[in-house]
């Protein structure tokens, strides 16, 4: 029998899709900023690895030169950025959204089964209730990050009147290298969020727009993971 | 007998297609306002050129608005910029532009404009600047490009420079604007970071006169601001309520640039 159970609340399902917009903007506008100083390499031992950014990529997205543009983009839409965090983090505190959320005493060795299990070395996956515990640790470090952003942000903005952030951020430099790192960050969490989305399938991804899954209850529970529909 | 209209409750997949039907309206609607919103922004006009030009119109609104915010927050006469021991300070300080203060000028063939209100107009030499108190600060010099540079300057402090000239009443007004001889580089600085206590009008880099590079001979040096405002080879100053003209902000740069 086909059941209505409820999975994201209207607020969660709002900020979420509201910052995806918001975040590409920041990034794409980021990037125009990052160009006039692209100074960003993986080098180990004296071998580059990555550069930040090669030639191409610039022109394909065309960036160079847009210093200004870029600034006045990144300017408006960081508070868009913030504010949308902020009564994401509101809500999920009062509602008590938060204990599904953040991770807890088991979950760094339960996302390592998590882990194992998606690669397909592992058979099973440890129970769970709405995120599993490799979910609970990426979505709580992703907020975490958003924090990160707007503090480093800050201090590169205003590094006079705010130098305590600064202070905080190991430096004018660190707290440039850190807010492009953690962009970075959030590009590798976007990949796998969306691989992660599309294997756990429609009604998983329809959860996060309408608000529900859908489950068959069966008359004589089986003990089982409903692991792989609740992904995402 | 009257007939009973029982409404009859939704069944379970009616229900879900209902929220669906709901949801995924109000999605797409989302979805479509955004891109509309976007495309509406990204087009936008640009900005009637005056003080300020090159920016779209609503974007150049949102810097002047925020730019604001933060002043009325954050900015304060206290805050000072972090300054540094001698031995951090590059012995090969960078430049990125001599817009304006392109090769030499002697300073014997230089002079300080400086229009007060009353109309009259100071003509001051380098040796008079010189032999006022010097003030020196080694601190991290920062570039709107991104980058920065831990540099040292000495010279004269703004404040100083407004009580020997006996400039109060001019710096009772909201901004001061310099200008390059050639006038081909100019800046507009709003008075409350003009008079930050660390805001030195420089003469000399790593304890040397400026060179051509840095400005000579004699430049801006305000620790509040971005590179774009530290106008090189200052020719005149002069002080106004309104914003004077500015490089930088007539091509797409927030105006006040403040750090």
């Amino acid at each position: 029998m086909k059941v209505i159970k409820e999975k994201h609340p209207l607020v969660m399902r709002w900020t979420h899709w509201v910052n995806f917009p918001i975040l590409a903007i920041m990034i794409w506008s980021g990037m125009l900023i990052y160009w006039a100083n692209d100074v960003y390499t993986v080098t180990i031992f004296g071998h580059t690895f990555v550069r930040f950014f090669p030639d191409w990529y610039y022109k394909l997205l065309h960036i160079p030169a847009r210093l200004a543009e870029g600034m006045a983009f990144h300017f408006l839409f960081m508070w868009f950025f913030t504010l949308n965090g902020i009564f994401y983090i509101l809500y999920t505190v009062i509602s008590g959204e938060w204990r599904h959320l953040v991770p807890n005493r088991h979950s760094f060795k339960e996302a390592w089964l998590v882990l194992l299990h998606d690669l397909h070395i592992r058979k099973t996956a440890p129970p769970q209730n709405k995120y599993n515990a490799a979910q609970r640790i990426a979505y709580t470090a992703i907020i975490l990050m958003g924090i990160g952003s707007v503090i480093t942000g800050l201090a590169i903005y205003k590094p006079v009147q705010f130098n305590w952030l600064v202070w905080l951020c190991g430096g004018y430099h660190l707290a440039r290298i850190f807010h492009f790192a953690l962009t970075i960050g959030y590009v590798l969490f976007f990949l796998i969020h969306v691989v992660q989305v599309l294997l756990a399938g429609w009604n998983n991804f329809r959860s996060v727009v309408s608000g529900f899954e859908v489950i068959n209850e069966q008359p004589k529970p089986v003990i089982e993971t409903p692991h792989e529909e609740e992904k995402g | 007998m009257k007939k009973k209209r029982v409404k009859k409750e939704l069944t379970v997949e009616q229900k879900i297609q209902r929220r669906n039907f709901i949801s995924f309206t109000v999605f797409g609607a989302f979805a479509a306002g955004t891109y509309g919103g976007w495309k509406w922004l990204y087009n936008s006009p640009e900005e009637t050129a005056g003080i300020t030009a090159g920016a779209h119109k609503p974007l150049r609104r949102a810097l002047n608005a925020t730019e604001l915010f933060f002043r009325r927050l954050a900015f304060n006469e206290n805050h000072l910029v972090k300054t540094y021991p001698k031995s951090m300070a590059a012995k090969v300080v960078r430049h990125n532009s001599d817009i304006g203060s392109e090769g030499k000028l002697p300073p014997e063939n230089w002079k300080l404009q400086v229009k007060k209100k009353s109309g009259e107009v100071l003509q001051i030499t380098l040796d008079e600047l010189r032999a006022l108190p010097k003030t020196e600060i080694i601190y991290d010099f920062k570039c709107v490009e991104g980058w920065d540079q831990i540099s040292h300057w000495g010279g004269v402090k703004f404040t100083d420079f407004i009580a020997h000239f006996k400039l109060q009443d001019e710096a009772k007004m909201e901004y001061v604007g310099l200008e390059t001889p050639d006038k081909q580089y100019y800046v507009g600085i709003d008075m409350p970071s003009a008079l930050h206590p660390q805001t030195l009008l420089a003469y000399e880099v790593n304890e040397k006169p400026l060179n051509g590079q840095h400005g000579q001979p004699l430049r801006l040096i305000i620790p509040v601001k971005y590179g774009i405002k530290n106008l090189k080879r200052i020719g005149s100053m002069n002080f106004s309520n309104t914003r004077p003209r500015d490089y930088w902000a007539e091509q797409g740069y927030d105006y006040y640039s403040g750090l």
